[in-house]
């Protein structure tokens, strides 16, 4: 089960298959990390409001959000650089909030990956086994080990400023991972290399992290990036976490209207609730339908709302239907298979619609009317819960 | 200047171009031909004035040369010149590098704070720092007090005209030469490396000899060089605090041209210790980039 999950990827450099590595003492087993009403100021502003998380064994989990949400100082907290102003973090149900950062052995890869520019690939390797007191033989053989692990073998003797940005931050994974973290902390590791190199560096980090079983805690502010490497993803606002789901609920069922706007592109109308029973909520939308939502929440009749729905929920319809609601055509854009289409509501509302082509040419000039399609499930939201 | 102005007018067809070429080396004109005049040139008189047996500079020998180096007392003030600086760069590294390690520390209002201070000294006169250490250093001067109080000593100590004494001033006279190359060094330093290096176990005392020490050493040894070449030819500290009795080579230099008028023994002093400052720096590289290749392995 080690790492074949995960198609080996072909290395560009020289040919080199990735070991496969059936090493028996490398560990598989991965922590828990809890975080237990975190809370962290710096003077008086506050960083991180009220977090609380479960990080389960072995599982990546994405801290979300714009620059500022809190999703970095989390990061530092976790690790030990700073300490909390409240709450509790907690390590395979031990709390670690007395340890200082050289106790907590947790393994962190930094943006700028913070490689020690004095030393060579093999020496920053080895410096957090020295630092632990491991004999000199057994350094030794766990260098090479990770050279391997991370196919850098030829490379043991250079200086970091004679490495390429991913060989660099191979480096930065494997000095991270041979003293055999607890926990793996990376901060926006991808965004300082480019983007044909990220998504080969996220594979990587992926078939690492199965490979050896690892816990991992991932901030990035790219959605794309939390999207695609991560098992459950905390959206984080303004210090707090909106919603911790994984990657398909976060998008498909955005708790808050402030996750459903970060992540992926939506469309927000207005309108307010007629009655709501059974799971089901009839809406009369301002741009002139009345259209029934399924929805887990119970609205009062009344409540002006906003009704969310992804590009690609609807669809364009060249004529008139009880639940349909006229549109006025902006512009078509073809993006690779699709059509954008830009359009105006009634109540002046911009609509973006994603149609696939499907080879025939179509009438982007004609009266338009827009619907929901038949299997879409678009969310609601009171509208005063708009940030 | 005045030489491109020159080429330029010759050729004024060619334009920009060649106006462009050799003005890299022309802009280093007017430094080149000052350090000519004076530098070069006195240093080449003061060679030749070393030549001459006797005070009227009319006799060619090597009189002086040999009076110097055969007699015990030139050797010793010698010798105490180059220990003076390396006394007073291992006091200032002493209490420099702490110093500096805090600034790294401290947050930027901070930082803006501790640099301040590490300037201040560089805008009064050395004179006036040197005669302030007169009143710390004396009989009744404020460590003595302090001594006398603690009951450390039943006496006062002597401080002025004495080697430790003329440390202490120097220390903290040339402690700006050492601080401002070694904290420009520390603050372009990453503060993740030592973020690094803690969440790879390492403990305060091995981050700071593994990382912030080899980081900072470029900055620690122009900073060591500047205070040995500064302090071994401090004539004026040197001359107010440790006076008649601690003879160095530049007191002695001015007694030998100004007082007893011998030009050309003043020359050879002058040069000894221009030669002895100079392996004193090369000795601080050296080791520098010795100790480098030790902390890096």
């Amino acid at each position: 089960m080690l790492g074949d999950i995960l198609p080996n990827k072909p290395s560009s450099k020289g040919g080199q298959v990735p070991t496969r590595s059936a090493d028996p003492s490398i560990s598989v087993r991965g922590h828990t990390v809890d975080l237990d009403a975190v809370t962290h100021r710096y003077g008086t502003l506050t960083a991180v409001a009220d977090v609380s998380l479960t990080v389960r064994a072995g599982e990546i989990v994405a801290l979300l959000g714009p620059s500022g949400c809190g999703k970095t100082t989390l990061l530092r907290l976790v690790a030990g650089f700073l300490r909390q102003s409240a709450g509790s973090v907690r390590i395979d149900g031990k709390p670690i909030d007395a340890l200082p950062a050289n106790q907590r052995n947790v393994g962190i890869v930094f943006q700028n990956y913070a490689l020690f520019p004095h030393m060579t690939v093999a020496d920053n390797i080895a410096y957090g086994l020295q630092a632990h007191g491991r004999p000199r033989d057994d350094v030794r053989k766990t260098v090479e080990r990770f050279l391997e692990v991370v196919r850098l073998g030829e490379f043991r003797d250079r200086l970091p400023r004679q490495l390429s940005g991913g060989q660099q931050q191979r480096v930065a994974l494997a000095r991270a991972l041979a003293v055999e973290p607890t926990v793996l902390l990376l901060d926006e590791p991808f965004s300082a290399l480019d983007k044909s190199l990220r998504l080969d560096m996220q594979i990587e980090i992926k078939r690492l992290q199965r490979q050896f079983g690892l816990t991992a805690i991932l901030v990035t502010h790219d959605q794309d990036e939390a999207m695609s490497i991560a098992d459950r993803i905390a959206v984080m606002n303004q210090g707090r976490v909106e919603q911790f789901d994984t990657p398909i609920n976060v998008y498909d069922r955005p708790a808050t209207l402030f996750v459903t706007g970060f992540i992926g592109t939506t469309n927000l109308l207005r309108g307010k609730t007629l009655h709501s029973s059974n799971g089901t909520t009839t809406i009369a939308l301002d741009a002139g339908v009345q259209l029934a939502i399924a929805s887990e929440r119970h609205f009062a009749p009344g409540t002006p709302i906003l009704l969310s729905a992804r590009p690609e929920q609807l669809h364009l319809y060249g004529e008139a239907s009880a639940d349909r609601w006229p549109v006025r055509r902006r512009f078509a854009l073809p993006i690779g298979p699709n059509t954008m289409h830009d359009l105006e509501t009634r109540d002046g509302a911009t609509l973006k619609i994603v149609e696939q082509r499907i080879g025939a040419i179509v009438d982007a000039t004609g009266e338009a009317w827009c619907g929901l399609r038949t299997e879409a499930r678009p969310s609601l939201f009171e509208s005063s819960s708009q940030p | 200047m005045s030489v491109a102005a020159a080429g330029v007018a010759k050729t004024p067809a060619r334009g920009i171009a060649t106006l462009a070429k050799p003005a890299e080396w022309q802009l280093a004109l007017p430094l080149a031909l000052a350090y000519a005049a004076f530098f070069l040139v006195p240093l080449l008189l003061l060679l030749a004035v070393s030549a001459f047996e006797d005070e009227k500079i009319t006799v060619l020998g090597f009189a002086n040369w040999r009076k110097f180096f055969g007699d015990p007392f030139y050797w010793k003030v010698t010798f105490d010149t180059v220990k003076l600086g390396f006394l007073t760069v291992i006091a200032t590294t002493l209490i420099g590098y702490p110093i500096a390690l805090v600034y790294l520390g401290s947050s930027p209002r901070w930082q803006r704070v501790i640099l301040f201070i590490v300037i201040l000294p560089l805008l009064t006169s050395v004179v006036v720092r040197t005669f302030a250490w007169i009143v710390i250093l004396g009989r009744e001067g404020v460590i003595n007090q302090t001594v006398m109080w603690l009951g450390i000593s039943p006496a006062p100590l002597r401080l002025l005209q004495t080697e430790v004494g003329l440390v202490m001033a120097l220390t903290q006279i040339e402690m700006p030469l050492l601080l401002l190359p070694l904290l420009s060094v520390m603050s372009r330093m990453d503060p993740n490396l030592r973020d690094a290096s803690a969440a790879l176990g390492a403990s305060k005392w091995r981050t700071l000899f593994k990382v912030t020490l080899p980081l900072s050493l470029p900055g620690l040894i122009a900073g060591c060089m500047l205070v040995f070449a500064s302090s071994t030819t401090a004539f004026i500290s040197q001359f107010v605090i440790g006076g008649n009795r601690l003879v160095y080579l530049p007191l002695l230099i001015w007694q030998q041209s100004l007082v007893v008028y011998n030009w050309p023994l003043a020359s050879v002093a002058a040069l000894t210790l221009l030669v002895s400052v100079s392996l004193g720096v090369v000795l601080i590289a050296t080791l520098g980039r010795r100790s480098k290749g030790y902390v890096h392995a």
